[in-house]
């Protein structure tokens, strides 16, 4: 009797000493990636990890395939997503008190400048990378067939990366956040531009009903703040998480990342002296339960030249989000996020400058509210949108500038693209535009003809000039995307370098009056 | 399920509509309406019908050193009233660019946002504004007068 009791005791202080280790095993059922059946359950029994396949070709893991920039934008988000949520711990979304709220994060809380900034670095970071991806995509042709549907998702990766820095911006409640939101807010207003000119603004006002709706209100105020805060923590984030949980489904779905044709012979034969892991081409994969009619991207594809996931992907992985937080954190250490006076309604800060990405914008907007804010960003987003949808030639996949034209167009449209902003602005800031001619002239010209039209036109002449000339579409694509891009380029550098008290054209910030 | 005589059944042949194909359909139609009628109503939230914005409606009585062609502006408000021969006036001095406060210089009006220029009685000189700035409402009781931010009047209107 005693002796079961004593033994019965001794088992649970068996177990107990044992839980530790029983638990890392009931958590990691597959054991240690040391073989490559263990690497491939690593991936596949994770539900983090399982989003990737087991095994990665050799292709998709070259750094000049992707230059990792996927995966800078993704750690850029994480690193925003956990500073946020830190700040949001002292912020506090109503006017005034929201200025006291940063000062306090800024001089008081423990790290809270260092947060802040790091925040502030990361977000800027998330934008650039989004863009440089978009741009890496495009470049290789990898939005082609089956990957148009993820060149969509990444279309709206972008925007919702631009509001959620947009919408970031107005939160300090500080004179630039003030003066940002109220041009941004009316901007979403300028509709009435064109439904002024046309009489009908009092029937059809489509413009005051955004501004109201944003704002929440007649101006800036509490309101607005507080939608602006909800978009920027909630609704905004949500919408992203969703997006990149499709977004990085279909990369699976379509087949990996995309690789030319060729990719096999030219990567060799390396993986066939690793380890065989599975020798038979699946003639059907287990889509669906079976169920589901058609292919699947890995039909007809053996193990070929691929390694496993583990390490080889994650290592790279790792690395680059390490090196993404190693620049973030060294940027945030440099320099701080602004924080300027109080937002004061009845002086506005000269120049009031919007974020730096929307600057090239801005450069249009000065010119026509409605062109430079609405007109022609809508214009290049749908134009993006549609690009799979009107290239759908073959050549060139997944190689850099692959397709007709190749690297030469590229420079040509590079140069053009460069000469025609820089032109265009160095003649409109010399000579001045229509209003200074014809001070008469209504603004409906203006709204249709301004430097931003002008150069959406010589772009687009160039581009179709290229499509005859190479009798292809992708070539045009490869023209219009470089030149806008460049585009885009120069007016947010004079945007943000050349641009002093109102709107003034100025060679450095020292000459600005006041100075 | 049914075939065509002389074929054999198999799991890829379009299925006819059994009925209960044709319910289940019914349900998922009124199920999408609801969830798009219930997105209406929300939808419905974020326009305020009352706006909270504060009273655009103020009296201000000018000094009496104010000469003509000068500006006054009232404190905590984005106005500017003159005084000349022929009566007082009052113009907005919101941009109708997009919204930044113009500064009164004695050339007329300057905007520090895109740079938009206004002559002394509001109308576009230079720039991307697309409309002259409004005059506003004045009503003069005595020495007092009451400007209404909200109430356009045409320019010129002087009392
Ligand atoms: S707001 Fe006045 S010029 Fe843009």
């Amino acid at each position: 009797m005693e002796k079961a009791e004593s033994s019965a005791l001794k088992e649970i202080w068996g177990n107990l000493l044992s839980s530790p280790r029983r638990i890392y095993e009931t958590a990691f059922r597959s054991g240690a990636p040391k073989t490559d059946r263990t690497r491939s359950s690593f991936v596949f029994g994770n539900v983090f990890l399982h989003l990737h396949s087991v095994r990665t070709h050799i292709w998709s893991l070259k750094w000049s395939t992707t230059m990792g920039l996927g995966i800078i934008s993704t750690a850029a988000f994480l690193i925003t997503l956990v500073t946020g949520i830190l700040l949001m711990f002292y912020y506090k979304p109503y006017p005034d008190v929201a200025y006291q709220s940063m000062k306090d994060i800024h001089f008081v809380v423990p790290t809270g400048r260092f947060i802040r900034n790091i925040h502030r670095w990361a977000a800027n970071v998330m934008v650039i990378a989004v863009i440089l991806h978009m741009a890496r995509t495009f470049f290789t042709a990898s939005y082609r067939k089956p990957r148009e549907f993820n060149w969509l998702i990444g279309w709206g990766l972008l925007v919702t990366t631009l509001a959620l820095s947009f919408t970031g911006y107005l939160l300090p409640w500080d004179q630039l956040a003030y003066w940002a939101i109220t041009i941004g807010a009316n901007i979403a207003q300028s509709p009435r531009e064109i439904t002024d000119a046309l009489g009908i603004t009092q029937y059809f006002d489509i413009g005051g009903l955004q501004r109201t709706i944003l704002l929440g209100s007649d101006e800036v105020g509490a309101e607005a703040l507080i939608r602006f805060y909800l978009l920027h923590v909630m609704i905004l984030p949500l919408i992203l998480v969703m997006l990149m949980a499709v977004h990085f489904w279909r990369i699976r779905k379509d087949g990996g990342i995309a690789r030319p044709d060729d990719a096999d012979e030219i990567v060799g034969n390396e993986a066939k002296t690793s380890y065989p892991v599975f020798t038979e081409q699946p003639e059907k994969t287990y889509h669906l339960a079976a169920i589901v009619k058609g292919r699947t991207p890995a039909v007809g594809s053996g193990p070929e030249n691929t390694l496993p996931s583990m390490p080889h992907l994650f290592y790279a992985e790792l690395g680059v989000l390490m090196l993404t937080t190693f620049i973030c954190l060294a940027l945030a250490l440099i320099s701080d996020a602004p924080l300027k006076e109080i937002a004061n309604p009845l002086v506005p800060e000269n120049p009031a400058k919007a974020p730096w990405y929307f600057l090239g914008l801005q450069e249009i907007v000065s010119f026509s509210a409605f062109t430079g804010g609405i007109g022609i960003p809508a214009l290049v987003w749908i134009g993006l949108g549609l690009i799979p949808f009107l290239d759908r030639e073959k050549t060139g996949t997944g190689r850099w500038l692959g397709g007709p034209g190749g690297w030469n167009l590229f420079i040509w449209s590079l140069l053009i693209g460069f000469g025609a902003s820089v032109g265009i602005e160095a003649f409109a800031i010399y000579f001045g535009w229509l209003r200074e001619w014809f001070p008469d002239v209504p603004q409906l010209a203006i709204t249709v003809i301004n430097p931003g039209t002008v150069l959406t036109a010589i772009y687009a002449a160039y581009s179709i000039y290229v499509v005859r000339k190479h009798g292809s579409t992708r070539a045009g694509a490869v023209a219009l995307f470089t030149c806008f891009l460049c585009g885009f380029v120069v007016l947010t550098v004079v945007g943000t370098y050349f641009r002093g008290p109102n709107w003034e054209f100025y060679w450095t910030p020292s000459d600005w009056p006041g100075h | 399920m049914t075939t065509k005589p002389g074929k054999e059944a198999s799991r890829f042949d379009p299925e006819p509509m059994p009925r209960r194909d044709f319910l289940g359909l019914a349900a998922l139609g009124s199920a999408a309406a609801a969830v798009i009628f219930s997105l209406f109503g929300m939808l419905r939230l974020p326009k305020a019908a009352v706006l909270t914005s504060p009273s655009k409606k103020f009296s201000v009585t000018l000094p009496d050193t104010l000469e003509e062609g000068e500006a006054f502006i009232p404190e905590g408000r984005s106005v500017a009233v003159f005084k000349d021969a022929e009566g007082v006036f009052a113009i907005s001095t919101i941009c109708t660019h997009l919204g930044c406060v113009v500064a009164s210089r004695p050339e007329g009006f300057e905007c520090p946002c895109h740079g938009s220029r206004f002559a002394g009685d509001g109308t576009v000189t230079k720039g991307p504004a697309p409309k002259a700035l409004p005059w506003l409402k004045v009503t003069a009781d005595g020495n007092r007068l009451q400007i209404d931010e909200n109430e356009e009047v045409p320019g010129g209107t002087k009392v």
